[in-house]
């Protein structure tokens, strides 16, 4: 049972790339950490600094009170799986889960006990004598885990563990993973490029980009209010809308808001636009051409063209191009593709984030 | 899934084998089946007329003291190279496998000696060792250390065994290379947070998935000094002093082409042909099921 503590974490390899640029946040005991973001984000080197397996260049980091930069992966009490498993892949199940325990010098009756008992949270009780090469993906996914737990350590560490499983399996072992995490209440830090994962399971969501944290906080609470543009396309499928507020026809229907007068950008979800051929009162209301349609069963995505925007490129991956505009809609009646319709949000959906993207303004 | 081709004929698979076969009977089945002949046969001395004599070249071979003495020397000199060059080159490759920045140059280095012939290595190290012209001699003399293997025949089984085994670090490290980059980083990892030192996890993980390649390397090793290391025996000390460095690959070059007897000559070849094929049919049989997964 321990916290774990970033102070001011930097990581800057030899040839000068700063991977990681001054990162703060505290994990609570027991508490399940989720850190998401883009390849290349940073994410997996900044776990592997917690486990020891890349040095730090500056700052701290703690864990259970006690700062871990110069102490061996082994002595840090945490445990880690890994993104392919890293099972040995010459030792059965049973030694997979005991290797970490005689490492230790633990008294054989207690891995024995230990890794019956993983074994029985996890299923793998009739495995124990088999290779990693005759297991499935699931079941070695299983193994990793039940290495991780037997150790009993103070921190579980995953590095993008379902990123190899089929989409069924991922969601099964989702929920696996939150059950297993409460039962056991150790902390636990998760990296993951998928932000439903990252909603899902975390109780602290860290959004991450270009080696910075762009927010950190409840997952709900992110997704209400995210604090920049990037985290507003990143966290949410469909990403958010964003409009650029100068677009007369949005500033005509924001007069005498304090919005206005801000040059910035206008956010609002697909799930909060909905046809109407009313106007919104207070609200904005966009006049769309159909360009695609996506049903998806339950829920139908519109994509359609702003009739008095110029349509564009987008200018990240993630992004919508501008000019473009997504409507989630529930059941599967949707309008025709070049129909013109009328998509219309209430005002206290609307987001609004300034030029650069990179603060909130509330409205 | 791999797929196969399929053929109707039945013609065309026997001709596409045609060009294997005949290079495999033409090179080893012919020449090997010569060898059992004339193990059989007496030679007179002009080489004009031949008579079949059955088991007496081998009963004369297994006679011999010299014989007995160049299986004891072969023991000594293939267990002495094979597992000094296989132990060697492995301590070479985990240091070559680190993230070194000269790495590339320190591998470079490390497999050009695979590309100096063997009778030229052997000329190489004859004349540093040679007592009275050797660079590397005249310091052992002058620590007092009376190096002399043109009269010591254990100081020339050293020399020779120095030679081949520099000689064999180049292959057997180019492997082990190989085989630890294919050895995926994340399980070492694992290792170091599952609290296994560098020494236990090279012990408990590495060396494990090694095995494959540490197998294949035993078996070529094996070969390798029972027959490639005659270049290397003939430059250096050319079997002496007083037979001290003949193997029995050597006994047969030197019974049969310097001696003449080419019976006899013929009768070893088919005891060493054995020999080879018995050890390596031991090895996969037995080694190859301690190979790791």
């Amino acid at each position: 049972m321990a916290n774990v503590v970033l102070r001011n974490v930097r990581k800057t390899y030899a040839g000068g790339f700063e991977a990681i640029k001054g990162i703060n946040f505290e994990v609570g005991d027991g508490q399940f950490c989720v850190l998401v973001g883009p390849s290349g984000c940073g994410k997996s080197t900044l776990l592997r600094m917690v486990a020891g397996l890349e040095t730090v260049t500056s700052g701290e980091i703690d864990i259970g009170g006690r700062i871990v930069n110069a102490i061996e992966p082994a002595d840090r009490d945490i445990a880690m799986v890994f993104q392919n498993y890293a099972l040995y892949p010459h030792m059965s199940v049973y030694n997979n889960m005991a290797y970490g325990l005689r490492n230790r010098g633990m008294p054989k009756p207690e891995i024995e006990s230990r890794v019956q008992d993983a074994a029985r949270i996890l299923e793998l009780g009739a495995m124990l004598d088999r290779k990693p090469r005759q297991l499935s993906g699931g079941q070695r996914q299983r193994v990793a885990m039940g290495r991780a737990i037997v150790r009993q350590p103070k921190v579980f560490l995953f590095d993008e563990p379902l990123s190899n499983l089929d989409a069924k399996l991922r969601i099964a072992m989702r929920v696996e993973i939150r059950k297993l995490q409460r039962r056991l209440n150790t902390t636990s830090i998760y990296v993951t490029h998928d932000q439903l994962e990252a909603m899902t399971l975390a109780d602290i969501l860290v959004v991450m980009n270009g080696g910075q944290v762009e927010q950190i906080g409840n997952p709900l609470d992110i997704y209400q209010k995210p604090a920049t543009t990037f985290v507003a396309s990143f966290i949410g499928a469909p990403p958010m809308n964003l409009l650029p507020l100068r677009s007369d026809e949005i500033k005509s229907q924001l007069e005498g808001s304090a919005a206005a007068n801000e040059a910035g950008l206008l956010g609002i979800r697909p799930e909060d636009l909905v046809i109407s051929s009313d106007s919104a009162a207070g609200g904005i209301a966009l006049d769309l051409t159909v360009e695609a349609i996506e049903r998806v069963g339950a829920e139908t995505f519109i994509y359609g063209s702003r009739r008095h925007e110029a349509q564009g490129v987008a200018a990240n991956p993630g992004e919508l191009p501008p000019g473009e505009v997504i409507v989630r809609i529930p059941g599967a009646i949707a309008p025709a593709i070049g129909e013109r319709i009328r998509a219309v949000a209430p005002r206290e959906k609307l987001h609004l984030f300034s030029v650069d993207g990179r603060k909130r303004i509330e409205l | 899934m791999e797929k196969s081709a399929f053929f109707n004929g039945k013609l065309l698979p026997y001709l596409l084998l045609v060009p294997q076969l005949t290079i495999t009977f033409v090179f080893f089945y012919w020449p090997a089946s010569q060898a059992v002949r004339q193990s059989f046969l007496r030679e007179d001395a002009f080489g004009l007329s031949s008579e079949f004599i059955g088991l007496e070249n081998y009963q004369a071979l297994f006679a011999q003291p010299e014989y007995y003495k160049a299986m004891l020397t072969t023991l000594v000199f293939s267990t002495l190279v094979a597992a000094l060059s296989l132990s060697i080159a492995l301590l070479f490759a985990t240091q070559a496998d680190k993230n070194l920045k000269a790495a590339p140059a320190y591998k470079l280095f490390m497999i050009w000696p695979y590309a100096v012939a063997p009778a030229v290595a052997g000329v190489l190290w004859f004349f540093m060792f040679h007592p009275t012209l050797g660079t590397l001699a005249r310091p052992l003399r002058w620590m007092g250390f009376d190096w002399n293997p043109l009269l010591n025949g254990n100081h020339a089984l050293i020399l020779v065994v120095m030679a081949a085994v520099w000689k064999q670090i180049s292959y057997n490290f180019l492997f082990f290379l190989a085989g630890l980059q294919s050895i995926p980083k994340s399980v070492i990892e694992a290792g170091a947070i599952d609290g296994a030192g560098p020494m236990r996890r090279f012990w408990t993980i590495v060396f494990p998935l090694l095995s494959p390649t540490t197998f294949f390397l035993l078996v070529v090793n094996v070969v390798y000094v029972f027959f490639d290391t005659f270049g290397i025996i003939d430059a250096v000390t050319g079997g002496g002093p007083a037979g001290a460095t003949t193997t029995m690959v050597y006994k047969v070059y030197a019974d049969g082409r310097l001696g003449g007897d080419l019976g006899s000559s013929a009768a070893q070849s088919v005891v060493l042909m054995a020999i080879v094929i018995a050890l390596t049919a031991i090895q996969f049989r037995y080694v190859e099921r301690k190979v790791q997964y």
